[in-house]
């Protein structure tokens, strides 16, 4: 029927004969002639034709774009015609379509029903009554930014608004009118945070437009206090639902000029205040703002870039740099940068090449410290692999030359040696990926040694540890065997002290610093570039370093840890499997980021009693638990003694969250040992 | 020739004439050749009724002389006798002197199934000015005759209400007299009303193109496509839906909940002389902020509150339309009269009155006391598809799917304007406050403006994209706001739209404009909803906007 009226539409379009007759042969009339055939086409053509116009003048004064079977009921009505019955899909008629032979068919497909499901099951939900809700489309002529309108400036039209300021404007859009303009200086952003607010003397009088702030209504300055306090308060609860705010709510528009001062200005106190948590809190709120997909941030680069810079860079971030982990606030920033670069560079403002210049000018400094210089690096590793391969790898072998000089020289300080373990950890990290990819297979240590010095060791174990993981990932294998080498047990005694006097400062931190990861991976789906594997699972069973064996990677794609444990020591009968966390893939550089959930377990041998406490932390990383904790990890000389067990894992006990900022902390610790995660 | 074709049983050869033809129509004549195309066939034609307008009546061209003659002797040289006779006999040529008219000119007036507005039609008087209100001090005192002309005493209860017309504040030369049709007495109640009226109206808002209304929106949430019709009472306590579900259903926008009267038995015991009697005769257990009213067998395609707020009409599907009492929320009275879908009804503004027009292509204007209509206003060609009463009571506007509108005198049945230049069907319309102006909206997405006493276009307003369902202008006639189903609702300067207008002579005398392409300019606001079609609009007695319509998940 409805199929019909489709084609009805085009003029002099007929049914054609041959359906008369399969309908004529449908109520049981079997002969029917071909004239008679065309004729009845004919007029049935006409007929359906004509009510269907009928049947669009209802759906006119109902006040409807969709036409519906009622109004065809309606339109047979009008004729006197017994209205169809059992036509009644309300939304969507769902028609199938075939061809074959040369010829368009579309049906409707008509399931049986049986009546007694219709009676046995459950009666559906009653749909809500209607309601009248009220609201303002516009006070005095300009439109509140409320959830219940639309969003006052569309992104393109803010975009377009960045670009080319000075458009006139027409009523209606007076409240943008106003607004924009107020960044015109925003595609100068200067990656020291000294931006030219100076007007561009050209000699024609360029308008620049006051950077007045839009009047906010008592509704939004209230919103604006209430999410500002949120963000910077004590509230974890709170926190999360403004943030979740600000990365939703389509009217922020007009605020956005306020937050963007709001964060410059608070970055810039609490820098020189060193209140680390306060500088946390900033940055998510940048991420927020940058993930609300209806704000567009780019007038506001001037003043959001300096503050992620600043937090990237700084010389201290923290009171005590010994102990607070500023270096994921590090990291966190940087990606924040890699990703308004990956937004909003172009080749007109340059903003990438800027910070690049920024951070490879600061890294090349002799002079500048350790924090920085981590930040340098973490920056420019967001950047990407071409980045990472143009600026980060030749100056490895100096950059080695350094941490070997901190390392292995005198004890200088704590600090730097900290400072030089994480710039270690670090390049480790996102060196090897790119490695991985640009150098030929075999894997030489002493080729590695001499074409990136100190690191080159390191770095050869860890690209070829890249490359076994790739291979696995691409394998998809259920079992695969993994060797590693465990070189140098460089683990020391001297870093457990370190466990108790921690605590204090993880305590502040933990649940903050937690979340920004949380947010950032799952923001993320959209930056890596390769199709993320189901999550799986390595459990890393290695016997004693000292009379090591074998080394077993077993892959499983089961999920639950906990049954994952159980075969781990059935298959390695006689020992007393520890099983032990060791690192994500989170830390991994984004563009080979999987984007999946990889738990390494190692299991080693320790003895007998320690098996009991070891089953702990597989309970805690089951698939709850969020994906990108970066536990640090090593393969622990594990047979060696049961003290040094503790010492190396004390941010593993059983039964608590293992925070983040403890376990990164840890990472300095344990820097000289390979990191099976790499 | 098409049809004289069809009816002469040529199918093939009608058929190819169509084809050849077919792109030499203008654009907006091609539903009606949607309509001619599915024609084929002699038997067809019988019970067609846009077949049968179109075999009747005339297509009106207007055409200066000179063109007349041209074309006179075009189809004698070429000896084109029966061309001659088609366009005899379905032609109505309306002659004029003069200058031929421009495309543009041409363009502005055709678009209606039967061609242009003949000349002679818009030529009848009309009284567009507003009646005299009636003389109420605001302490009330002895008044209430309607007729009585108290020249002298200046009129401070209606402030503004002429700001913008060169009407003298005495008694307006263009305003029918007052007792031209008996309008209904005037009772307290309505008396207190109105010092409501005017008490509000001291406290309106000024509006300019400088000072935009606030625009409330009220949404009908969980409508599931069923909304139909809306109406808000003048003083915006209530809003009633007319839903596709045959329901009507009356909120209160104002804490004031919606109570029904006692049962007759409670009634009785009430002491009919106490003071607040009124307070004591509503049943408080029956407040509620939501009243449905069943009655109806289809939807409710319009709906109108009475001017007192006791009653309420609603027309539908069924043919019917229904008379429902805001004080029991029961339905009084059913008219039927309409046989097919009843589209729209209104009511008059003193009250007393309703008009109603269907797809029997008649508007009825009844009286409540009257199960029958008293007059039937018949000419459209097509769906009366909206019907709006004059402020003055006196005349009333009906919009039709023919394309034209087309201006009754209440008083004895008369067409006295028709106005074309719509390109598709009317679904909207709207009187200016002072009588002289109406605004019409139609499928095509144009608002078009008239000058009712020259029987003129006085202006065109582009910048919708889809039907426009509701107009209204702002209590003192600065603004006029538009709603569309394209989701927004724009605000036009309506002072500027009519400063502009141009009325020499020439202009009067041939029904010839030229209209500036200034929509642009005139367009002072448009405000998106969240795909929310506005259906109606409403200016609050200060001047507020109020806008509804249903929410509509994609």
């Amino acid at each position: 029927m409805a199929a019909e009226e489709k084609k009805a539409k085009l003029s002099h379009t007929l049914l054609p004969a041959e359906s008369m007759k399969v309908m004529a042969e449908a109520v049981g009339i079997a002969q029917v002639p071909e004239e008679t055939c065309q004729l009845l086409a004919d007029e049935v053509s006409y007929r359906v034709k004509e009510i269907t116009q009928d049947a669009l003048k209802f759906m006119h004064m109902g006040k409807r774009r969709k036409l519906t079977t009622s109004d065809v009921d309606y339109a047979l009505k009008l004729k006197n015609v017994e209205p169809l019955y059992g036509f009644h899909a309300q939304e969507f008629i769902p028609f199938r379509y075939a061809s074959g032979g040369g010829r368009e068919l579309y049906f409707y497909e008509e399931k049986e029903v049986d009546l007694s499901d219709i009676i046995n099951t459950p009666l559906p939900r009653v749909p809500l009554d209607v309601c009248l809700k009220a609201h303002w489309l516009s006070i005095e002529g300009t439109q509140p930014a409320i959830p219940e309108n639309p969003p006052p400036a569309p992104k393109e039209q803010q975009k377009a608004e960045a670009t080319e300021p000075l458009k006139p404007t027409k009523p209606g859009q007076e409240e943008v009118g106003t607004l924009k303009g107020k960044g015109q200086s925003a595609s100068t952003p200067d990656g020291k945070g000294k931006e030219k607010k100076g007007p561009v003397l050209e000699g024609a009088p360029l308008k620049l437009k006051p950077r007045s702030i839009h009047e906010l209504s008592v509704e939004q300055q209230l919103y604006y206090k209430e999410i500002t306090e949120a963000c910077v308060g004590s509230c974890e609860a709170k926190r999360a639902e403004a943030l979740q705010s600000i990365a939703t709510d389509p009217g922020l528009y007009q605020m956005l000029p306020r937050f963007s001062t709001f964060i410059s200005e608070g970055v810039r106190v609490n820098v020189v205040q060193n209140n680390l948590a306060l500088l946390i809190y900033l940055m998510r709120m940048v991420k927020a703002l940058m993930d609300n997909p209806t704000l567009y941030l780019e007038k506001y680069l001037h003043e959001l870039i300096p503050a992620v810079m600043t937090c990237i860079v700084s010389r201290q971030l923290c009171l005590r740099p010994d102990v607070d982990n500023h270096w994921a606030l590090r990291d966190f920033a940087a990606r924040l940068i890699a990703q308004i670069c990956k937004n909003f560079s172009t080749t007109t403002n340059n903003i990438q090449s800027r910070i690049t210049k920024t951070f490879t000018k600061s890294w090349v400094d002799d002079k500048t410290p350790w924090t920085t210089r981590y930040g340098s690096i973490a920056g420019l590793a967001e950047l990407g692999h071409d980045v990472i391969k143009t600026l980060i790898l030749p100056r490895l072998q100096v950059e080695g030359e350094r941490v070997r000089g901190i390392v292995e020289g005198p004890v200088v300080s704590n600090i730097d040696k900290i400072g030089a373990d994480h710039v270690q950890s670090l390049l480790l990290k996102h060196c090897a990926p790119v490695l991985a990819k640009i150098r030929p297979p075999p894997d030489n240590q002493d080729c590695y040694k001499a074409d990136y010095g100190y690191l080159g060791a390191l770095l050869c174990t860890h690209v070829v540890k890249a490359r076994a993981q790739a291979a696995l990932q691409a394998q998809q294998v259920n079992r695969t065997t993994l060797t590693i080498t465990q070189p140098r047990p460089t683990l020391t005694l001297s870093q457990a002290p370190q466990g108790p006097p921690r605590a204090p400062s993880i305590i502040k931190v933990p649940s903050s610093i937690t979340l920004p990861v949380q947010t950032l991976v799952s923001g993320r789906p959209s930056t890596p570039t390769q199709p993320s594997p189901p999550p799986t699972k390595y459990i890393v069973m290695s016997s004693a370093s000292g009379n090591s064996t074998s080394q077993q990677v077993i892959t499983f794609s089961t999920s639950a840890v906990g049954t994952a444990t159980s075969p781990v020591s059935t298959t390695a009968p006689g020992v007393q499997p520890v099983v032990k966390l060791v690192s994500t893939a989170q830390t991994a550089p984004s563009a080979t980021v999987t984007g999946s959930v990889q738990k390494y377990i190692v299991v080693s041998l320790p003895a007998p009693g320690e098996g009991g406490k070891a089953g702990g932390p597989p309970a805690q990383l089951s698939p709850s638990a969020p994906s990108g904790l970066p536990l640090p990890g090593l393969a622990p000389p594990a047979s060696t003694t049961v003290k040094l067990e503790p010492s190396d894992s004390p941010q593993a006990p059983p039964g608590t969250p293992i925070p983040f900022g403890k376990a990164n902390g840890a990472q300095g610790g344990v820097a000289g040992s390979p990191q099976p995660s790499q | 020739m098409y049809l004289e074709l069809v009816y002469n049983q040529h199918e093939n050869e009608a058929k190819s004439f169509f084809e050849k033809f077919h792109g030499d129509q203008e654009c907006y004549y091609q539903d009606d050749m949607r309509v001619l195309s599915s024609l084929t066939k002699k038997e067809h034609m019988k019970g067609n009724e846009t077949m049968l307008d179109f075999r009747t009546s005339k297509f009106v061209l207007r055409i200066s002389r000179d063109s007349y003659q041209l074309l006179k002797r075009h189809l004698q040289e070429k000896q084109n006798n029966q061309i001659w006779n088609i366009v005899q006999e379905h032609l109505y040529i309306d002659i004029f002197d003069g200058m031929p008219r421009s495309k543009q000119q041409i363009d502005a007036m055709v678009g209606s199934l039967a061609g242009e507005a003949k000349r002679e039609a818009n030529k009848a008087k009309v009284f567009f000015g507003l009646l005299k209100e009636p003389e109420i001090e605001v302490p009330l005192d002895d008044e209430d005759e309607e007729g009585e002309n108290e020249e002298g005493k200046p009129k401070k209860k209606k402030p503004k209400r002429d700001s913008m017309g060169s009407k003298s504040k005495k008694q307006d030369p263009n305003a029918p007299p007052q007792n031209r049709i008996p309008l209904p007495e005037l009772k307290d109640s309505d008396k207190l009303d109105k010092i409501m009226n005017m008490k509000e109206a001291t406290k309106r808002v000024r509006l300019g193109p400088e000072y935009l209304p606030s625009i409330c929106f009220y949404t009908f949430l969980n409508a599931y496509q069923g909304l139909t019709a809306v109406d808000t009472t003048d003083d915006s306590s209530m809003i009633v839906g007319g839903f596709a579900d045959s329901t009507v259903r009356v909120w209160s926008v104002t804490p004031k909940k919606l109570r029904s009267v006692k049962s007759a038995a409670d009634l009785s015991l009430i002491d009919k002389e106490s003071d607040d009697v009124l307070e004591r005769i509503m049943d408080e257990r029956t407040a509620s902020e939501l009243k449905i009213l069943y009655g109806h067998s289809g939807p409710v395609y319009g709906t109108s509150f009475s001017p007192d707020r006791n009653y309420l009409l609603s027309c539908s599907e069924d043919g019917t339309v229904r008379l429902w009492s805001l004080q029991t929320f029961t339905c009084l009275v059913g008219y039927k009269g309409h046989n097919y879908p009843v589209w729209d009804t209104q009511f008059s503004p003193y009250g007393y009155y309703f008009v109603s027009g269907g797809h029997d292509r008649v508007a009825r204007l009844w009286a409540t006391d009257h199960y029958q209509p008293l007059r039937i206003f018949a000419g459209h060609l097509a769906d009366v598809t909206c019907t709006r009463f004059h402020p003055n009571s006196n005349y009333i506007a009906t919009g039709s799917a023919d394309r034209t509108v087309r201006l009754w005198d209440v008083l004895n049945g008369n067409c006295v304007r028709i106005f074309t230049g719509h390109k598709g069907p009317i679904h909207s319309l709207a009187f200016s406050p002072n009588g002289r102006f109406l605004a019409t909206g139609a499928t095509d997405g144009r608002v078009l403006l008239w000058d009712i006493g020259h029987g003129l276009m006085a202006g065109e307003l582009k910048g919708h994209t889809d039907t426009i369902y509701a107009l209204r202008f702002s209590r003192d006639g600065e603004i006029l706001a538009s709603g569309s189903m394209d989701n927004t609702v724009r605000l036009w300067d309506a002072v500027k739209v009519f400063e502009d207008l141009e009325t020499d002579d020439f202009t009067t005398a041939t029904g010839h404009i030229n209209l500036p392409e200034n929509s642009q300019d005139l367009l002072l606001g448009t405000y998106m909803t969240k795909s929310t079609p506005v259906i109606h609009l409403h200016f609050t007695r200060r001047n507020l906007l109020l806008a509804s319509g249903a929410y509509s998940p994609q």
